[in-house]
């Protein structure tokens, strides 16, 4: 596959990824797994690292797969690829925005919006909060309550109240206590 | 430091510490946004995730790129979004270039477990201040809970949600000035 092709590729999979990184997933299986590019399990191993290494899921795949597709040049690539269309696309809106913000229909537009993105927010966490508290037992991935988890969120939660750090502290020890009892 | 390399290494610090998506990197945006450099208000960011959200490309990467155009333009949009994606460049490579089985690593999956409760406590502290801010009416309320269940009790996607609370706020405020 050439570079160019490689940056067309990922081009099109960032347009029409709305949503979340996760939103990606079809389109990337579609585009790298399906016409044979790479292999289904080298691609689940993928979606799980790219899932727990920092960074935004979507960049992570593309860099990845853009990696085994063509080395360290096709993992800058595809990753350019991926980004372009929002660079482009929310740039527009971005200096639209700086003109219209004012008019009441904008303003309409935006005040069902924000509580509504509100909502979204809380659903994403309620997914989230049920992968740190439910957690596999079994190597077929059958989960159970974890009682040291929900210990481990009091805690946390106990610690952010009392005196609130940057949220890169509670990671790091979220990390760290995790080593200690799980 | 000029503004420019702020927005870098601001971005390249996010993106470095959210761990699986872009809601996780909404805790560090509003500590850093709101309340540390006072560059946006509560009101702001949630204008930036739902634009993110109901548009083409990675959340995270389009809130990235809007607030670096705020900030200085073009320049500026394209200095936050390489900062954005510098760390997944650097740690993705190396790990797909030297060792696959790190996922299996016992003491990477134990250290995952506990940053994934910590998230979660990040996440439901940053929802608990923004909703505090943001909720000045039932109807918001009403909102907020209808994009909610649509989403965990229905599993609708964001975009026919974003749209539809947009056309919502536009009758709804047109009605009010009506009445006005």
């Amino acid at each position: 596959m050439t570079l160019l092709n490689l940056y067309l590729t990922f081009f099109k999979i960032g347009l029409f990824t709305i949503g979340g990184g996760l939103a990606s997933l079809p389109l990337l299986q579609e585009s790298v797994v399906n016409s044979g590019m790479i292999r289904q399990t080298e691609f689940i191993d993928m979606v799980a690292i790219s899932q727990s290494t920092p960074g935004p899921i979507g960049i992570n795949m593309a860099t990845f797969a853009g990696f085994k597709l063509a080395g360290i040049a096709g993992g800058f690539v595809a990753t350019l690829g991926i980004i372009s269309p929002s660079l482009i696309i929310i740039m527009i809106i971005a200096a639209w925005m700086k003109n219209f913000a004012s008019r009441p229909a904008v303003k309409g537009v935006m005040s069902g919006i924000r509580p509504a993105a509100l909502g979204l927010i809380a659903s994403a966490a309620w997914f989230i909060l049920q992968k740190a508290l439910f957690i596999p037992v079994s190597p077929d991935g059958e989960s159970a309550f974890s009682i040291p988890a929900l210990l481990l969120f009091a805690g946390l939660a106990l610690a952010y109240r009392l005196k609130p750090a940057s949220p890169i502290l509670y990671i790091v020890a979220g990390g760290a206590l995790g080593l200690l009892i799980f | 430091m000029n503004e420019m390399a702020v927005l870098y290494s601001l971005f390249f610090r996010i993106g470095l510490f959210s761990v699986g998506g872009g809601y996780v990197m909404l805790p560090m945006l509003r500590s850093e946004l709101v309340e540390k450099r006072g560059w946006a208000d509560d009101r702001e960011l949630l204008d930036y995730y739902a634009i993110g959200q109901a548009t083409p490309g990675i959340i995270a990467i389009n809130t990235a790129t809007f607030i670096g155009f705020k900030r200085c333009g073009i320049a500026g949009a394209v200095a936050a979004t390489a900062g954005m994606v510098t760390p997944s460049l650097i740690i993705i490579l190396l790990i797909a270039a030297l060792i696959p089985s790190i996922q299996a690593n016992p003491f990477v999956q134990k250290a995952f477990k506990g940053i994934r409760v910590a998230v979660a406590m990040l996440l439901a502290g940053t929802l608990i201040s923004l909703a505090r801010k943001s909720w000045k009416s039932p109807w918001e309320i009403a909102l907020t809970a209808g994009a909610f269940a649509a989403v965990v009790a229905f599993g609708a996607a964001p975009v026919p949600i974003i749209l539809a609370a947009g056309a919502a706020g536009w009758l709804f405020s047109r009605k009010r000035r009506a009445r006005a």
